[in-house]
């Protein structure tokens, strides 16, 4: 014991050991009321995580090469097969690394509906929802380049379809779209970057951006359910906010429980039903890529399928697909801005006034209904309602400005409640 | 309740949570270490060869491959084996007791007593694997060093092996050419990387 | 309320995905990868009559002693000599032949069963439904891919039949071909019911071909969920215990 404090005496002198386990874990204080929704901060990482140590694993075996093998099968479909087979315990670091792409979005989605509800954006953590904005944007790319490497039919043309969404920028877009896949169409030299690009650029970005995302909210400290600043009422002696709790060990066991919670509904899934009826494994991906036949039905995996609608709501105008991308790529620029245009005195939904709330239930509402329609071929039915929903959904910022300030609130508490 | 109560449930609590838990990260570890070793195909293709050696003529060799390592099979005439005692105060283990071989191998000749002609080794030079160039007839150069009697010299690090796979004292190489498990499935078949089948 | 409506249109989601189901008909066909015995006679029938044109090639051989079958019955049985168990199922058509004739390699069927949607009932029905048609170059049709390159490859069992089609008004008040029944014309060797049955143990196996892991995949998905849920009552009483300070 005696010797282990020396070591650790040792280490401290020359690097914030202690001090980085007291900032962060043992003397950071979050407040007391966190519920439900604030698992998911922590769920997050743990999912990223898991990502790297799966995808780590995948690599040894997965062969990105779209050349035939002597069976007349893509080396890297085939590969995919392999470590479902051949390789011990292959299907289930497969299928951690496939169930986890989805899950992550699941957990991201309800991160950001949580700072939604709650105004966790607003002033002073405008920074730590942009970071966690470029998290988003970077953890797209991830799975899209993700999703074509085991090359199968819907990752062959899934890539086909978003890499020409860049073709219809005007003048550049036919440049642009070979300079993406290297070739004239998706090839072995597309497949080539973007496995580059999932294994070792992209997650270095998200680390960064992880790690920029963690240090500005400990810099300000967490928001609430209340959406008050705790900060605001310290202890006079100890200068401890009064709400305040430390993170380790009140939040690390609650966490502990959510993880325990997350990862039995994580099983549930993966072990009993990876594919997920088709939303997270799709029944075309396992037919190898075939460049001369497309199949009948194209869609996106469900966590892009709100923009992918979006996308097809906005009619080609002057024949040109770009108003249609300029839209889709709004809708997460807007994303963005949602610290600006907040201009509500109060934070959390527990003070804010109807207003607000028909919004944002309109707002979640035809998010859903985008995602579902996404994963549907277009009829001009619900070409209609994609429209209509794709509307609310700019409307929700656009609008925001003024609905927020003609709101009615409620008084904040002085103290967060229970 | 006493204060003292209140951390005896706490730390049995502690202590029961983190071994439970370090005995499912322990046991999620597993999978992952497992998926490094032999898949199914390199097991499969690691299985165990057959040598058809009605064509071996005396004092010939043929190469075969087995778990993608060059095996030698050595038709050895009687001079060879004759040979092999003369040299054995010029090798660093002649009795094989600290090198690799299955038990029926573990004498002079280092080969089944079935047919003690026909000697089996892997052909990878046991100091730094790289494979061993013959020298099977008993004539001397400067490679060889003089009163040679056959066997093999390894391009690498000249390491000098005799035509048993026994190693020259001298040579870099710290133990003799291993025997792979083999069995005679007749005269004229060998089964190189499983002994349980011999007929 | 927001989350009571959120709720409603999760719940609405898998009937509205339910009605927008298209295609023909399917019987539906639940397959049993627990029964060895089906999947041996399953790999039989695939061995014999598919593999004439279809390979399995992520499959190996060796892989077929997860149906209960040893390495030497597999070799004997199963293989044709000289072949290793290490090696896959590979078509005795070689893939250039097969292009050179019918246009296009027939597909690789290891993981067929996965890339259909309801891939049991579909090949249960697909391979159920052949009929003869004078129009096609091969001669036969079918009612589940209408149009199919491959002819009935199991026709000497199902024998031959012709379909027939009656004439209906659909809602709209148009008139559709609709298919009525089957005619035998030349019978097989097996009884239709016999047929049935032969077609599961296929259908069968190549659902346990799809992914041969699947029944070690479910029994690691209990021990996991029971040893989760261990630790979840663990942790939710070292929580309790914890946030007893905090008032």
């Amino acid at each position: 014991m005696e010797m282990l404090k020396q070591l650790l005496g040792w280490v401290d002198d020359r690097f914030p050991l202690t001090a980085t386990w007291k900032q962060h874990l043992s003397e950071y204080y979050a407040p007391k009321n966190f519920n439900f929704w604030y698992f998911f901060g922590s769920l997050a990482l743990l999912v990223l995580v898991l990502q790297l140590v799966t995808g780590i694993f995948l690599t040894i075996h997965y062969k990105p090469d779209a050349s035939l093998n002597a069976a007349g099968v893509p080396v890297a479909f085939a590969s995919v097969e392999y470590i479902m087979r051949d390789v011990d315990w292959g299907w289930l670091i497969r299928y951690l690394h496939a169930t986890g792409a989805s899950m992550f979005f699941v957990v991201v989605y309800l991160h950001m509906f949580r700072g939604m509800i709650y105004g966790s954006y607003q002033k002073p953590r405008e920074l730590i929802w942009i970071f966690g904005c470029f998290i988003y944007v970077a953890l797209m790319a991830e799975a899209f380049m993700g999703y074509l490497l085991p090359w199968g039919q819907m990752s062959f043309w899934g890539a086909q379809v978003i890499v020409n969404l860049f073709s219809a920028i005007p003048f550049v877009g036919e440049e642009i779209g070979i300079w993406i896949r290297g070739d004239y169409v998706i090839s072995d030299a597309t497949l080539n970057r973007f496995f580059a690009f999932h294994v070792a650029a992209v997650p270095l970005v998200l680390l960064g951006l992880v790690v920029m995302h963690l240090v500005a909210l400990h810099e300000v400290g967490s928001n609430n359910p209340d959406g008050i600043e705790i900060k605001k009422k310290k202890d006079p002696e100890t200068h401890i906010p009064l709400d305040g709790i430390p993170f380790h060990p009140y939040y690390t066991v609650k966490d502990i429980l959510g993880v325990a919670v997350f990862l039995i509904v994580f099983s549930v899934i993966m072990f009993f039903t990876p594919e997920m009826g088709g939303y997270f494994l799709e029944a075309n991906n396992f037919v190898p890529a075939d460049p001369f036949k497309t199949p009948t039905h194209i869609a996106p995996l469900w966590y892009f399928t709100a923009f992918y609608s979006i996308l097809r709501a906005v009619p080609p105008m002057f024949d040109s697909q770009f108003p249609g991308v300029i839209a889709m790529g709004m809708a997460i620029v807007v994303l963005f801005l949602l610290p600006w245009l907040d201009k509500s005195p109060v934070k959390s939904i527990r003070y804010r006034g109807p207003m607000y709330k028909w919004a944002l239930t309109l707002f979640i509402v035809s998010f859903f209904i985008l995602s579902y329609l996404g994963t549907l071929s277009t009829t001009s039915g619900r070409t209609l309602v994609a429209q209509i929903c794709s509307v609310i959904y700019f409307a929700f910022f656009i609008l925001m400005p003024w609905y927020t300030r003609m709101d009615k609130t409620k008084p904040e508490p002085e103290r967060v409640t229970a | 309740m006493s204060k003292n109560e209140v951390n005896r449930t706490r730390r049995n609590l502690i202590l029961a949570t983190s071994a439970f838990g370090g005995a499912g990260m322990a046991a999620a570890a597993w999978p992952f270490l497992a998926s490094m070793s032999p898949s199914d195909k390199a097991r499969g293709l690691g299985a165990p060869v057959e040598v058809d050696i009605s064509a071996l003529e005396p004092g010939a060799k043929v190469v075969v491959k087995w778990r993608g390592q060059p095996v030698w099979v050595v038709y050895r005439t009687k001079e060879m084996m004759d040979g092999l005692a003369k040299v054995k105060d010029k090798l660093i283990d002649p009795d094989s007791k600290s090198s690799k071989q299955p038990a029926y191998a573990k004498n002079a000749l280092r080969a089944n007593e079935k047919r003690p002609e026909i000697l089996v080794l892997v052909g990878l030079c046991t100091h730094l694997g790289c494979s061993p160039s013959d020298k099977l007839k008993a004539v001397s150069d400067s490679e060889t060093g003089a009163d040679w009697q056959g066997g093999f010299y390894c391009p690498c690090h000249g390491s000098l092996f005799d035509l048993a796979g026994r190693v020259y004292k001298g040579s870099p190489a710290p133990i003799n050419l291993p025997v792979p498990p083999y069995a005679f499935l007749s005269d004229k078949r060998i089964l190189i990387g499983d002994e349980s089948k011999g007929a | 309320m927001i989350k009571k409506i959120i709720f409603a249109v999760l719940l609405c989601l898998p009937a509205a995905a339910f009605a927008s189901s298209e295609g023909p008909k399917l019987d539906e066909f639940k397959p049993n990868v627990e029964d060895k015995l089906s999947l041996q006679r399953g790999a039989r029938v695939f061995v014999n009559y598919c593999m004439n044109c279809h390979s399995a090639s992520y499959m190996r051989y060796s892989r077929l002693q997860d149906l209960g079958l040893t390495e030497k019955q597999i070799v004997d049985n199963l293989m044709v000599t000289g072949e290793k168990p290490v090696e896959t199922m590979t078509a005795a058509l070689r893939r250039e032949d097969a292009e050179a004739w019918f246009g296009v390699a027939p597909p690789d069927l290891t993981v067929i069963a996965r890339a259909k949607e309801q891939g049991p009932s579909w090949l249960y029905t697909y391979l159920r439904t052949f009929y003869r048609d004078p129009s096609r170059p091969t001669g036969w049709n079918n009612l589940v891919f209408s149009n199919v390159g491959m002819p009935h490859a199991l026709w000497e069992l199902q024998g031959e039949r012709v379909a027939h089609y009656r004439t209906e008004k659909d809602h709209d008040g148009k008139e559709a071909h609709v298919f009525d029944k089957f005619e035998t014309t030349r019978p097989g060797k097996m009884t239709a019911a016999e047929y049935d049955a032969t077609v599961k143990d296929l259908v069968n196996y190549l659902v346990y071909m799809g992914e041969p892991a699947q029944t070690k995949r479910k029994i690691t998905g209990i021990f996991v969920i029971f040893f989760l849920l261990g630790l979840t009552v663990l942790a939710y009483y070292l929580k309790k215990e914890f946030w007893k300070d905090i008032h």
